[in-house]
């Protein structure tokens, strides 16, 4: 058993929030949990910010005839793309409440490098100002994927700029990646083996390997785009020489292992929440975390499954289609075990456990479809369809963005040391839920009826279904509205959290005050069990 | 088809082929979903908390032949999509050496511009028979298209500076959308048009219609007008290889490879012509083309080459027709 500290609960107690006040003690704050925040603030405005511009694209899709001219069209689906991808999946979890609970969970008492972490957050946030001033200028309209040759000798937009935006925060995702492996490998307090460590560490190490090995991959790209697009040196651009499927394999390189970049920290989180709603330990643990590290290695090899109609060899295609399914196992087994956690548990409905049901079933469907698009004749029909978009969002926002919203009901009273209303909260996860499948699901229908992504303009007979579609958006707009209101109110005046409000297990909420004080633990912590040892066993058992 | 139904019109033989397999993946898909669903329902609900005060419940550690037995099964099963999904695309991109109608197909920003070796040309329009391979050749002027054609569930993406193929048998006459799938700029979604399938009776009517000269001969022309004749048939000095009976046939280079000369070996060989040279003959001799003959311009030389070469034995209705001279 831990020993649970005796904290004086004195109403004047000194904690990160009120340690010091004013802008300063925020923009050159090295405290991992203030640092956290800074963050939790740019990326919420970026995701309402790529948010608009989803808005004014489902407005457009009402009539088969559009609304927009077709370039507004196509730079607002590529600002999108970037803003969703770059500026708010990329870093969503892992940036906040990784950066916030990775040294909680683990004893430490800040990252192993502070300064960094600071300098993480103005990479983002230069690289974030360089995209908002491209937008600001006029746009770029050449998807997020930045197809050559296209991007490199047609588009009359702001490329380059964008792609500076790109490259510059894509620095901030390496830095961090950096930071968490050598926190985690260093900084683990006495007792923290890696058999101890909780899931959503596990899951952050695998995240960071993948951001520090897959990222400066797109950065090589971007510069090659760059000098394809100023000098014109014949890489991409088969006028001068080059060849513009290169670039598909370079961008995708990155780029595929990137949506694992999205997903991992999501089920890290799933991963917390699941056991402390059932009361109970996670079913499999040494394979849900085995897992997260095969995702990541197998989501190294995968990337040529983009290429299966651009002209790649039909061997490689079929190298790559095999591999595809191989990295779904991992994904299936962590599925298995989050409900088999579940089995004999004692579970309570709180906001955070709906998020945790949402996630399962929608990255359910949104896995199962994968398994579509892996199948290469299939793939031939549905892919650049409406049936990817609805797969790719059935992951990152029926998935990422569920996990993401458990886990900031979950951490909430950690990070405010407030109660959110527990009613308005379980509405709004309600209103998403529905809001989402209306939104996404009748696009799996469009794609296989065959209405191609990316179309200002389409056929009538695909106008029901879009309606329907935009319908959706609208009721997901106000289930994403909900939560910034009532949080925002819960964060001054709501009621004030107990130490552990949801009895859970783990470091940051049994041996850390609630909110933590700047250096996180009043005394050195020490670990004597396993994670999730919600049923006090006094002994390692292992599993079989 | 309604509005309501998952599947759009099926006009291919691929077309059936694919929704079977798709058949497959929904009925597999759908009970994994189900299975699971009920899983998370039926626990939620039996095992959920009555009393806040209840004690934890005992803990489950796992069980390791659960994990191999959810790893290996739906494994296996995924190895029947790979393999079948894999079949199928070898099959549609790998068009029968025999008996094909061609049609030669120009995207650019933003237009689908459609050649037959009779001479026809359309825009946005492709007309083919039922009940014969129709093989498709793929090139752009400028960016990256996709030719897609949702009725025969078959895409493929056009590349500038390669050709792409693919080829399909249409079952059912009418017409069917032509859509750009890959995104090339402001215009891509009006970068459409229609594929009209027509039983093989109506369309020889149809390929009968007045044309201003075959693709072949437009060809013979351009390979006169770019002084390709000068080197390539009467060149006494040797400088250049003879074209006749090249197309479809093996070619040893002068690296020691060998190659065979379809499409894009000729393509390749008109643009860039060190890039492959045969084996016996000097570089830098030919001229580079690249940039000088329009995509069109170059399947219509293409057409002529391969006019150079006797049509093989089975080719009764091959589309361009064989010199009379040169009998094998």
């Amino acid at each position: 058993m831990s020993t649970y500290l005796p904290f004086a609960r004195t109403e004047a107690r000194t904690n990160y929030l009120n340690a010091d006040y004013g802008w300063k003690s925020w923009l050159f704050t090295t405290d991992h949990k203030r640092i956290a925040l800074l963050y939790l603030f740019s990326i919420t405005a970026f995701f309402f910010v790529g948010g608009a511009f989803a808005v004014g694209m489902r407005v457009n899709l009402l009539t088969p005839e559009g609304i927009f001219a077709h370039d507004t069209y196509n730079k607002l689906f590529t600002m999108h793309g970037i803003i969703m991808v770059f500026f708010f999946l990329v870093p969503s979890i892992p940036a906040t409440l990784g950066n916030f609970l990775v040294p909680l969970m683990i004893g430490a008492r800040d990252l192993a490098f502070p300064r960094i972490n600071l300098l993480s957050w103005y990479l983002y946030m230069i690289g974030g100002a360089i995209a908002l001033t491209a937008i600001v200028k006029g746009g770029v309209d050449t998807g997020w994927t930045f197809y050559a040759p296209f991007s490199s000798t047609y588009s009359n937009t702001h490329v380059i700029l964008t792609a500076i935006g790109v490259f510059v925060s894509g620095f901030s995702s390496i830095l961090t990646g950096l930071n968490f492996i050598v926190t985690i490998h260093t900084m683990r307090a006495p007792g923290m083996t890696w058999g101890r460590l909780p899931l959503f560490v596990w899951g952050h190490y695998a995240t960071s390997l993948i951001q520090v090995l897959g990222t400066p991959v797109i950065a090589i790209t971007l510069v090659l785009l760059g000098l394809e697009r100023v000098l014109h040196a014949g890489i991409f651009d088969p006028a001068v020489g080059g060849d513009p499927v290169l670039f598909q394999h370079l961008f995708w390189f990155y780029s595929h292992p990137a949506v694992y970049i999205m997903i991992l920290p999501g089920m890290a989180v799933i991963s917390e929440i699941i056991p402390c709603f059932s009361r109970k330990a996670l079913f499999g643990y040494t394979f849900v975390a085995i897992s997260s590290i095969a995702i990541a290695v197998l989501g190294f090899l995968v990337w040529g499954h983009h290429l299966f109609v651009a002209g790649q060899s039909m061997y490689a295609s079929m190298v790559f289609s095999l591999l595809s399914f191989l990295v779904a196992i991992p994904s299936a087994i962590k599925v298995f075990n989050w409900t088999a956690t579940m089995y004999k548990g004692s579970i309570s409905y709180e906001t955070p456990m709906l998020y945790a049901f949402g996630f399962i079933g929608l990255f359910t469907i949104g896995g199962l479809t994968g398994l579509f698009l892996a199948t290469l004749a299939i793939d031939v029909h549905v892919t650049d369809t409406y049936f990817v978009i609805a797969h790719f969002h059935y992951i990152m926002v029926g998935g990422m963005v569920m996990a993401y919203l458990g886990g900031i009901h979950f951490w909430f009273p950690k990070i405010s040391g407030r109660m959110y209303p527990e009613g308005w909260a379980r509405f709004a996860a309600l209103i998403v839920f529905v809001g989402f499948n209306l939104t996404f699901f009748p696009q799996f229908i469009l794609g296989y009826q065959g209405m191609p992504r990316r179309y200002a303009h389409y056929p009538p007979e695909f106008q029901v279904l879009n309606v329907m579609s935009t319908a959706g958006a609208s009721i997901l707009a106000v289930g994403y509205l909900l939560p910034i209101i009532y949080l925002g109110w819960a964060w001054r005046k709501g009621p004030k959290a107990p130490q552990n409000p949801w009895n859970a297990k783990g470091l940051e909420w049994e041996q850390s005050p609630t909110p933590p004080p700047t250096y996180n633990f009043e005394t050195q912590p020490v670990v004597t069990e396993p994670a999730y040892n919600y049923s006090g066993e006094s002994e390692e058992v292992g599993i079989g | 088809m309604g509005v309501f139904s998952i599947f759009p019109p099926r006009a291919s033989t691929t077309a059936v082929q694919v929704d079977a397999l798709y058949t497959f993946l929904l009925i597999v898909a759908g009970i994994m979903t189900a299975l699971i669903f009920f899983c998370v329902f039926f626990f939620a609900v039996r095992y959920r908390r009555k009393n806040q005060d209840d004690p934890a419940p005992k803990a489950i550690h796992g069980s390791l032949p659960l994990e191999i037995a959810w790893s290996v099964f739906p494994f296996l099963i995924m190895l029947v999509m790979f393999a079948w999904g894999a079949k199928l695309y070898f099959q549609n991109y790998t068009p029968p050496l025999h008996d094909t109608f061609d049609i030669y197909v120009t995207g650019k920003q933003w237009m689908w511009k459609v050649q037959y070796p009779t001479g026809q040309r359309e825009i946005n329009e492709m007309h083919v028979p039922t009940g014969r391979p129709v093989k498709l050749i793929l090139a752009s002027e400028d960016v990256i298209h996709s030719f897609y054609i949702p009725a025969f569930r078959l895409k493929h993406d056009v590349v500038p500076g390669s050709y792409q193929t693919y080829w399909f048998e249409a079952t059912e006459p009418g017409r069917y959308h032509i859509l750009c799938a890959e995104y090339c700029g402001t215009n891509h979604s009006d970068m459409g048009g229609w594929v009209t399938v027509m039983k093989p009776n109506d369309f020889e009517r149809w390929l009968a219609g007045d044309t201003g000269g075959s693709m072949r001969e437009q060809g013979e022309k351009l390979f006169q007008q770019y002084g390709c004749v000068t080197c390539h048939v009467t060149d006494r000095e040797g400088r250049c290889p003879s074209l006749l009976n090249v197309f479809g046939n093996p070619v040893v280079l002068d690296d020691g490879r060998t190659v065979v000369a379809d499409e894009a070996y000729v393509r390749e060989s008109i643009l860039n012509p060190n890039a492959k040279v045969v084996k016996g003959y000097k570089h830098d001799i030919m001229p580079v083309f690249q940039g000088q003959i329009s995509e069109e311009g170059l399947l219509q030389l293409i057409v002529y080459v391969k006019s150079l070469s006797p049509p093989a034995p089975r080719s009764g209705k091959s589309a361009a027709p064989a010199p009379k001279a040169n009998p094998k």
